[in-house]
């Protein structure tokens, strides 16, 4: 290019420079290799707000609507805010909290299935209790023992019969609720929603994600 | 979606449902519709806590579910929907100045529990009205807040939620793995048959009020176990704010307020009539409302203003051929057809917004290049400095200020293909539609920041605010057992001077950022509507 052979600095421009404003000789801007200031100087001040009785009633609706959302049962804290100093206020203030959660109760025919805490889980823990304690003791039973072997050697064989297997125990369990379907009903008279946070507390034992994942 | 958005829209959910929601929420956003396993696992939180920030998600309307193909639910964030709530003041104020006291309660309730049976509204909205009545004694009468509910479902302003679909009856088919939800237009603004009888409750005590909340929750456990024996009629069917219809109010009253500045009073009156006639016939998204004949106008003019048809007349061609075109004529027959060109109002809005921007931002030589470019559609750099008259200097320094803040677009043309800047010509222009898009983006961070501000302000100073908190509650407390002026006195002393002037700071700051808030939001609407409105074919 010409422009390397007429040396260094302002030449090397390929066009006028005085048309963007630099007259002969003026000196050019340094280039400038770092962020622009978080907070940069303004050439002219903020207009001031507007002022009224609608803006001091929609302030007002602002500040009310949003100490109003921290109060319903919406608004979930988190845990783990821990006072560094506890006051006895606080024991007033959660009990208040708990009253509040109880009181919304989300329409479930609205939402998907899976929103809904199950009590299954909590069957099913009794069940492979009950389940492991006959196989533990049964060692006099040797015929049912080999049986269950053989049962276990063939659902590790291919994933189609885990899944049948699966099914029988849906239906197994289907069959276990219907019995237990009054115990069921006691909880629910005790209190539904305090069961609503500990079914996840049970998510990521081995047999639940077995289930979990063949329905994907 | 921008970084701005997506900040702003975390900001909002943590202030209004709390941190894990805005976890859950602002993941969503960012990622993209995700199963319930995979949020849980992503945002490492349990997944009993996603399920409840899902459900509260949903419940305002904010997230949305769709069963994927491979047959697991997907969860959907709208962060238009989320950005909402910012908006939420207006929409209130706007229900309480077309409807009073009882429209703006009624919003009020529908926007705080995002959807909400008709019974249930009513009586809240009336247990709420009864408890201001205190003093005369009086009841507020549920018949009186469902009529108000009805007159809003009939303006639009509030809508049927989609319901899910029913299973057929006597099916014995396992429950679908997620519900689908449809609307049905004929259904959306069909109020069920209610009769509600009955006045609001007032609360009196403590132990009152634990007695309804049992016998509430004994009612809903009771809906819940037996849904055949439904104990309201109107179980099942939830309303919901209908924001577009909120934001066609907002665009109206603007229009409205331009042509009053711009012109007078009583042409933003026969504007007002144009917009309310065609209200109901034309859709939101209109570019323009139906035809109305300069008759037809003159008909429906409220009776207050004493308008001539001859007057009438002059003032509609007046109006239409104003530079602002926001009347158009689009006939000649019935006297003359009128119609309001809503998107061109919309762009004249977005276009003037910029340009008081650049004149605040940059100062009145600035906006009047700007507004030159504008006007002009292109022009060389050497044509600014002349049409501006201002001096060469100071014109080309204003430009690339402009040029470089990406208000103003350079376009080069070059005359031979080997593009020589001595053989090119430089064109400025204005493009209305990327500096909307670059403000709106602006706007948004404006308002993140001032949220910031204010958990900071309130931060730094919440020992303070929790001990005048205390002291209020102590005063209140001895007042009610009616002790002495002295004592009163002496713990009011227990904030000192100087913290009560500190208080008093905090105080200002928070309600001039709030206001702002506010007032930024107003600048949102107006750049969010043309935007949508021009990027719609």
């Amino acid at each position: 290019m010409s422009a390397t052979s007429k040396g260094r600095g302002r030449a090397a421009f390929t066009f006028d420079i005085q048309a963007i404003g630099f007259s002969r000789g003026d000196a050019l801007p340094e280039s400038v290799s770092q962020p622009s200031p978080v907070f940069p100087n303004t050439d002219y001040k903020p207009v001031p707000l507007k002022i009224g009785d609608d803006e001091d009633y929609m302030l007002a609706l602002k500040q009310e609507l949003r100490g109003t959302m921290k109060r319903m049962p919406y608004f979930i804290a988190a845990e783990g805010e821990i006072q560094a100093i506890e006051k006895y206020s606080f024991k007033y203030k959660t009990e208040r909290d708990k009253k509040l959660v109880t009181e919304w109760i989300p329409d479930w025919r609205r939402l998907p299935r899976e929103m809904k805490p199950r009590k299954k889980k909590k069957l099913k823990v009794v069940k492979q209790k009950k389940t492991n304690i006959p196989a533990a003791r049964s060692n006099v039973d040797v015929l049912k023992k080999i049986e269950e072997l053989e049962k276990k050697g063939d659902a590790e064989k291919s994933d189609e019969e885990t899944e049948e297997k699966e099914k029988k125990e849906d239906e197994e369990e289907a069959e276990e609720e219907a019995d237990a379907y009054d115990e069921e009903e006691q909880e629910e008279e005790n209190d539904y929603i305090s069961s609503y946070f500990e079914d996840g507390d049970e998510f990521g034992e081995g047999s639940d994600d077995n289930m979990d994942e063949a329905t994907y | 979606m921008t970084q701005a958005e997506i900040k702003l829209c975390s900001l909002l959910l943590q202030e209004h449902f709390g941190e894990i929601v805005d976890k859950v929420g602002a993941h969503i956003l960012q990622t993209g519709s995700q199963p319930l396993r995979l949020i849980s696992n992503d945002t490492g939180t349990p997944l009993d806590q996603v399920k409840k920030a899902l459900c509260v998600l949903i419940q305002h309307n904010l997230v949305s579910y769709q069963l994927s193909k491979r047959g697991f639910v997907e969860y959907e964030a709208h962060h238009d929907r989320v950005l909402r709530i910012l908006r939420y003041p207006h929409y209130i104020y706007t229900a309480k100045t077309l409807y009073g006291d009882t429209g703006e309660l009624i919003v009020e309730e529908l926007l705080l529990n995002g959807k909400m049976t008709m019974s249930t509204a009513v009586k809240k909205v009336a247990d709420r009205l009864t408890e201001t009545m205190e003093a005369d004694g009086k009841a507020m009468d549920y018949g009186e807040v469902s009529s108000t509910f009805v007159r809003l479902v009939d303006t639009h302003f509030i809508y049927r939620c989609p319901a899910p679909l029913e299973p057929p009856e006597g099916a014995a088919a396992p429950a679908p793995v997620a519900p689908l939800l449809l609307t049905s237009e004929k259904d959306m603004y069909t109020v069920p048959k209610l009769s509600m009888i009955g006045k609001g409750k007032r609360r009196r005590s403590s132990d009152d009020d634990d007695d309804d909340d049992a016998s509430e929750q004994q009612t809903k456990r009771q809906k819940k176990e037996a849904d055949s024996k439904e104990t309201l009629p109107d179980d099942g069917i939830y309303w919901q704010v209908n924001t577009e219809r909120f934001h066609q109010h907002f665009r109206d009253q603007a229009v409205i307020s331009a042509i009053a500045n711009k012109m007078d009073q009583i042409s933003s009156e026969i504007v007002r009539t144009m917009l309310r006639m065609s209200e109901v016939t034309t859709s939101s998204n209109a570019a323009h409302t139906q035809p109305l004949s300069s008759n037809e106008i003159f008909r429906s003019l409220p009776t207050g203003y004493n308008i001539s048809k001859q007057v009438l007349d002059q003032y509609l061609s007046l109006l239409a051929d104003d530079p602002l075109e926001f009347v158009g004529r689009s006939g000649d027959s019935g006297g003359g057809m009128f119609v309001i060109n809503l998107h061109k109002a919309l762009a004249t809005l977005a276009s003037a917004t910029l340009e008081s921007v650049v004149q605040e931002r940059f100062g009145s030589r600035c906006a009047r290049i700007f507004r030159l470019i504008l006007r002009k559609r292109h022009l060389e750099q050497k044509q600014v400095e002349d049409f501006a008259m201002v001096p060469a200097k100071e014109a080309k320094d204003m430009l690339y200020k402009l040029l470089s803040e990406n208000l103003v677009t350079l376009q080069e043309i070059p005359k031979t293909p080997d593009h020589a800047p001595s053989r090119t010509f430089y064109l400025y222009a204005v493009n209305i539609l990327s500096s909307s898009r670059l403000l709106l983006q602006r706007c948004y961070k404006t308002v993140a920041n001032l949220i910031e501000r204010r958990l900071f302000e309130t931060k730094e100073n919440k020992r303070l605010l929790e001990k005048s908190q205390r002291i209020e509650a102590i005063i209140a407390s001895m007042q009610a057992t009616g002790a002495e002026e002295a004592q009163l006195q002496e713990i009011e002393e227990m904030i000192t001077a100087p913290e009560r002037q500190q208080l008093e700071a905090l105080k200002r700051n928070v309600n001039r950022i709030d206001a702002s808030e506010n007032q930024v939001d107003e600048t949102i609407f107006i750049l969010e509507s043309y935007i949508s409105t021009s990027t719609k074919p």
